[in-house]
């Protein structure tokens, strides 16, 4: 493999890692504070998911970057400009509705992205996607039927399903706004241009957002720069330093 | 309406061949929710095939204050169970 042809597969696995890993951190911020004991559970596995198809994303990645590193190396040893996730999964929480709706908007893009991954050409990327996308197929149901159940639900729990949907839809446009590091995967045959799944993507959404009797608002303006590294929100700075904190106290702790 | 989620007996069966167990409750809103409460809750470290749910006051249990004419009766009738019978040699551990 080329050396560009490298750094571009490292870029497309830390897209996917960092995903997990930032949106596994934030997830596992619920622990312990989940409104009722059964979704507190049900938030923690979730985060563990990820965490889980973390390790693989950023495994590779570190296998495929030069020197020994480890999977570790590149979760807790890099800072904010380094980091490629959607600027989506680094959003704060906010209430119990919107982190749910944030983690609709993303299961729902990861249920058509990871079977297409499944079969990559790069036999790594397909078996890491074939056992994430199981996982991800009971996330995306989850979520979207707890997305259902509190849009469709009272008043109060509608209008703060709105208020997320409102938040967030902004940060929906970024996971399919391809760059060239798609076109190099796209070409290979090793990812599909994320591009290309938009309209499979909002049949989804908009199928889920009915029943939940949510409007998606008009507007398709999309904040950028997660992906590309090119400027995150100023809360991933704040999240490193919490999930960062025991190595950059204590560089090389391990147990 | 009450604000309170209906409470569920949850079942799983932990393998094939095996029946389902009672293994504890828990809070859903609905029956398909309170399976996918269940999957997480009670199967996370592998225990589980299949799970049924139940909501607890579709359960009809009998009373504890019964007790007494209900079980004691048995206790005296040591010979239903099946001890009695000689197994012939040729037969072998049953």
């Amino acid at each position: 493999m080329a050396t560009s042809d490298k750094d571009m597969l490292v870029q497309f696995l830390l897209r996917m890692g960092d995903n997990s890993l930032i949106l596994g951190h934030r997830v596992s911020e619920w622990c312990g504070h989940a409104p009722v004991l059964e979704e507190d559970i049900a938030l923690a596995n979730t985060a563990l998911d990820l965490i889980g198809q973390t390790q693989f994303w950023l495994g590779y990645a570190a296998e495929v970057m030069d020197g020994d590193k480890t999977a570790d190396d590149v979760a807790f040893l890099r800072d904010v400009w380094n980091f490629r996730n959607i600027l989506l999964v680094e959003l704060p929480n906010g209430d119990f509705g919107q982190t749910l709706m944030r983690q609709f908007l993303f299961d729902a893009y990861q249920s058509i992205l990871l079977p297409r991954l499944s079969k990559s050409s790069d036999p790594r990327v397909a078996e890491i996607a074939e056992k994430a996308s199981k996982e991800c197929a009971y996330h995306v149901e989850r979520s979207a039927d707890t997305v259902v159940g509190l849009g469709d639900g009272t008043e109060e729990s509608h209008a703060r399903m709105q208020a997320a949907l409102d938040r967030l839809w902004p940060y929906v446009g970024e996971m399919f706004a391809s760059d060239d590091i798609d076109a190099a995967m796209a070409a290979a045959g090793i990812a599909p241009d994320p591009a290309s799944l938009r309209s499979e993507y909002d049949a989804l959404v908009g199928k889920v957002m009915a029943e939940a009797t949510l409007t998606i608002p008009q507007s398709d303006f999309a904040h950028k720069g997660g992906r590309s590294g090119k400027t995150h929100t100023e809360h991933l700075g704040h999240l490193l330093t919490q999930m960062q904190w025991l190595q950059r106290a204590y560089p090389g702790a391990s147990w | 309406m009450s604000k309170e989620w209906p409470l569920w007996e949850i079942f799983i069966r932990g393998q094939h061949g095996l029946s389902h167990r009672h293994v504890g409750s828990l809070h859903a809103p609905d029956a398909e929710m309170a399976i996918k409460n269940a999957r997480d809750v009670y199967t996370r470290r592998n225990e589980g095939v299949s799970i049924w749910v139940v909501e607890a006051n579709n359960i009809s249990a009998s009373s504890p204050s019964d007790k007494g004419p209900l079980y004691e009766p048995s206790e005296s009738k040591i010979y239903r169970h099946p001890t009695f019978f000689d197994i012939p040699d040729e037969i072998g551990h049953m």
